[in-house]
């Protein structure tokens, strides 16, 4: 029940940014599309997954999230209210939510690639967008264009000390959750 | 086994859609799209009521030959002048080689770019207005225009705007047919060319 009540909030908080969307990149993708995919992940938390479905499902989400990193979707976002409606269903329902039902069956390794990868292509998008010689959104100042990768970078950066730093200090983030689905995956493999 | 199957399953569907979302991977930004939909699908120009900078009043466009065009505003101190001195090289270039194809500045600030304005922009980038000239429409034409040429202009935060800026093409049918690069001169040229 919380947990519907903590998406709810999240999926409002999504919709009063609009109004502010059209004026700055920075909301847009760095608050706006966060709060959208927290929305639909905290729904998904508690979703029971076949685990012949973790694969499709996992695929389902990232295919979503790079067609939304593309710098025309953000431009259609604003300027087709067909795109504008699809930005509140599929970043909730086909980002946030298969990829949290997803998350408890992925094994460690690829959850430390799938950690690395969205770090490396933070950093590339940050690249991009502050050294970009035209603009990427016809919708969007030069300006903003180049505080967006700014914020890329800080983004990067955080996911840095949050995921990467501890590694280095020990097995800070292992739990009991992370070895009870090793354990699951082993009975798997012997069936 | 059955896990493996879904999951490629699942991974040549996601391949089919980011190929459709970024038109065969030709266009990852709007401005991308615009220049590849538009050199597949032509759109209708209806005519429209056009001031040049000499007063006169034109028609537009004139069917049976290729047109160049632009939207600027005049008061633009930065990337429409620079696109203005790209556009006195475009017409060197194509009159160098013999192509005496008619090009528009248009502005879309047509408030403030009344007649004078319009001859001051054409006097500082040499256009003589043979082939090419500075003109604006009425100014409840330029939403329409904006919105066919697929131009979105927003404005900066220091009174002046913001645009997509490119050379479009007319073909002579009187189709909007091609949107490039202000300096892909050769483009231009061999577009012009295909369409004489």
């Amino acid at each position: 029940m919380i947990r519907i009540v903590m998406a709810g909030t999240a999926f409002s908080v999504a919709c009063s940014l609009q109004p502010l969307v059209g004026q700055d990149p920075v909301i847009h993708v760095l608050a706006q599309f966060p709060a959208l995919i927290l929305a639909g992940s905290l729904l998904g938390g508690r979703f029971r997954l076949p685990q012949h479905l973790t694969g499709p499902t996992l695929v389902l989400a990232l295919v979503s999230l790079a067609i939304w990193m593309l710098p025309r979707s953000l431009d259609a976002a604003l300027l087709d209210p067909v795109w504008m409606v699809a930005k509140f269903v599929t970043l909730p329902l086909c980002v946030g939510l298969p990829l949290a039902a997803a998350w408890s069956h992925v094994g460690s390794v690829l959850r430390g690639f799938l950690k690395a990868q969205a770090i490396s292509m933070l950093l590339f998008l940050g690249f991009l967008y502050t050294h970009a010689p035209m603009r990427l959104c016809n919708s969007y100042l030069v300006d903003d264009q180049q505080r967006l990768g700014l914020g890329f970078v800080y983004l990067a950066c955080a996911l840095i000390l949050w995921w990467i730093i501890p590694v280095f200090f020990g097995q800070i983030s292992s739990n009991k959750k992370d070895d009870d689905n090793d354990v699951s995956r082993h009975r798997i493999e012997l069936r | 086994m059955k896990q493996v199957t879904f999951t490629l399953s699942a991974a040549l569907l996601g391949c089919a859609a980011i190929w459709q979302a970024t038109d065969g991977g030709r266009a990852v930004t709007a401005e991308g799209a615009r220049r590849v939909q538009i050199a597949e699908n032509p759109v209708h120009v209806p005519p429209v009521s056009l001031e040049t900078m000499d007063g006169s009043l034109q028609m537009w466009p004139a069917q049976g030959q290729p047109i160049l065009l632009e939207f600027i505003y005049t008061t633009c101190p930065t990337i429409c002048q620079t696109s203005g001195g790209d556009f006195a090289e475009l017409r060197d270039h194509l009159t160098d080689k013999g192509l005496d194809v008619p090009m528009y500045s248009v502005s879309f600030d047509p408030v403030t770019d009344a007649l004078p304005e319009l001859q001051s922009y054409g006097e500082a980038h040499g256009a003589s207005g043979q082939p090419w000239t500075i003109a604006r429409p009425e100014t409840d034409a330029v939403a329409g225009l904006l919105d066919l040429f697929r131009v979105t202009v927003i404005p900066d935060r220091w009174g002046g705007y913001q645009h997509n800026i490119a050379v479009l093409v007319i073909n002579p049918n009187g189709e909007f047919a091609g949107a490039y690069d202000t300096r892909a001169f050769a483009d231009i040229r061999s577009a012009v060319e295909a369409m004489l």
